[in-house]
């Protein structure tokens, strides 16, 4: 059963013919075509699919894409300003924060979340913060750091 | 996943007119354990009613008791003043559960009507005395939260209901309460074992009254009869710790599967036990412990 809805990502507004068991993140790739957020363990796990609802981290894997109607949904392409990296994504390059890549789009969503929260964090802070996103490449020493390296660049 | 009709209820009304008797319709709030169910072979229902956008269920009121809406989220409850002072077993489990993305989103209400064994906040809501309020066409009934679980994912809900809130009395003076874990990590996890513990003091320091519920060591979260009885009456000195572990041990009915063999839980249900009731008996006591009461350990922290 097809419905009819208006998904807001990234401030544009994407009408979309939606099953009521589609998850979000199969609608940002499917439907809307952004395939930057990542599906990886599909179970509410591994972090590559996390994306921002109303400002907030979620696992879009698990979140029924027909209750982001109404929320503003932001995923990694709504990070940087046009073509322009944000801080946080330069960092992540600067500092080698980035192997295989696959983990790195939920990372900088969570990153970014944290530090819009809390601009100066603790190493601790920041590992906390990227608990819920595994990176199977880089042992989170060059991510911790790149998040590290983009706080201090905005303080 | 199949054929699934989908609506969004702003009124608890209109979610359980949609509900109807229940048979063929379930509520979803946070998703997080409907959507990961339905991918492990539990197909989702004809109907999902999201009852996310029904702002009536998100209060928290602590004027006495604790009133809780039901899509209060872990994020809300683990950052809430009164919740970290005076049910703070509560804060200690709803810091614990998934990572940030899980806490912005699950809610207590989804938490509590799973039903699982293994859920953080169960424990600290048995210790604490919760009670759950069922709304259905017929009206509201209380039940008390050690009735509602009667198996893993099993409740005594009919179909129809839906959780409005949950309630937590105002404690006595001098109580304290704590909710510790054993974990192989901090984000994402599921209580190895789990244990909570309420304690309350009389003006020498003595234990007057002590609940302690067990959480992944029984098909429901379960009291342990042996600790408490072990505690109360005690100041809670090393030799009555000692009692509580092997209280809760003796109490416990763990099984064997991949995160742990039977033998460990059982040997760790005591050990975690023993710390929920001495971290409890310290914020009794006005002492200061930190939330979560499970240390992080991770490098560099110095723990």
């Amino acid at each position: 059963m097809k419905h009819a809805a208006t998904l807001t990502v990234n401030g544009m507004a994407y009408p979309v013919e939606l099953e009521g068991d589609t998850t979000l993140v199969r609608a940002i790739r499917d439907d809307i075509g952004l395939t930057g957020t990542k599906e990886g363990c599909d179970d509410c796990e591994c972090g590559a699919c996390m994306v921002m609802i109303d400002g907030r981290p979620v696992n879009s894997c698990t979140y029924l894409a027909l209750q982001a109607v109404g929320s503003e949904v932001t995923t990694v392409e709504g990070l940087a300003d046009g073509e322009t990296l944000s801080n946080l994504q330069s960092a992540f390059l600067d500092q080698g924060g980035v192997q295989c890549g696959f983990c790195t789009p939920g990372m900088l969503v969570s990153a970014h979340a944290l530090l819009r929260e809390n601009a100066d964090p603790t190493e601790e802070e920041v590992r906390l913060a990227l608990g819920g996103n595994l990176c199977r490449c880089t042992g989170y020493t060059k991510i911790a750091s790149a998040v590290m390296q983009a706080a201090k660049a905005s303080v | 996943m199949g054929d699934v009709a989908f609506h969004t209820a702003t009124t608890v009304d209109e979610a359980l007119a949609l509900l109807g008797d229940g048979s063929d319709a379930r509520v979803v709030a946070g998703g997080s354990d409907l959507i990961v169910q339905a991918r492990h072979g539990k197909s989702l229902p004809g109907t999902v009613i999201a009852i996310h956008r029904i702002d009536a269920l998100r209060s928290l009121t602590s004027n006495g008791d604790l009133v809780v809406g039901a899509l209060t989220s872990h994020a809300t409850l683990c950052a809430d003043d009164a919740v970290r002072s005076n049910w703070t077993a509560i804060a200690d489990a709803s810091a614990l559960v998934g990572s940030h993305a899980t806490r912005n989103v699950g809610t207590l209400g989804g938490n509590v009507m799973n039903a699982s064994p293994a859920m953080e906040t169960g424990g600290p809501l048995i210790v604490l005395g919760a009670s759950v309020t069922l709304r259905s066409a017929a009206g509201d009934r209380e039940v008390a939260i050690e009735e509602l679980w009667t198996g893993p994912g099993k409740t005594s809900a009919k179909p129809g209901e839906i959780c409005v809130a949950v309630t937590v009395p105002a404690q006595p003076a001098h109580t304290g309460s704590a909710y510790v874990r054993l974990e192989y990590r901090r984000a994402m996890e599921i209580a190895i074992v789990g244990a909570s513990a309420c304690v309350t003091l009389d003006d020498d320091g003595n234990v007057t009254a002590a609940k302690v519920a067990l959480t992944a060591l029984a098909p429901t979260i379960i009291r342990s009869p042996a600790a408490e009885a072990a505690i109360i009456g005690t100041d809670g000195n090393d030799e009555a710790l000692a009692a509580v572990t092997a209280g809760a041990s003796a109490d416990a009915k763990p099984i064997s599967d991949l995160r742990a063999n039977e033998d460990y839980r059982r040997a760790m249900a005591g050990v975690i036990a023993k710390r929920a009731v001495a971290v409890a008996a310290q914020r009794a006591r006005g002492e200061e412990f930190p939330i979560p009461a499970t240390p992080v350990f991770m490098k560099g922290s110095g723990q």
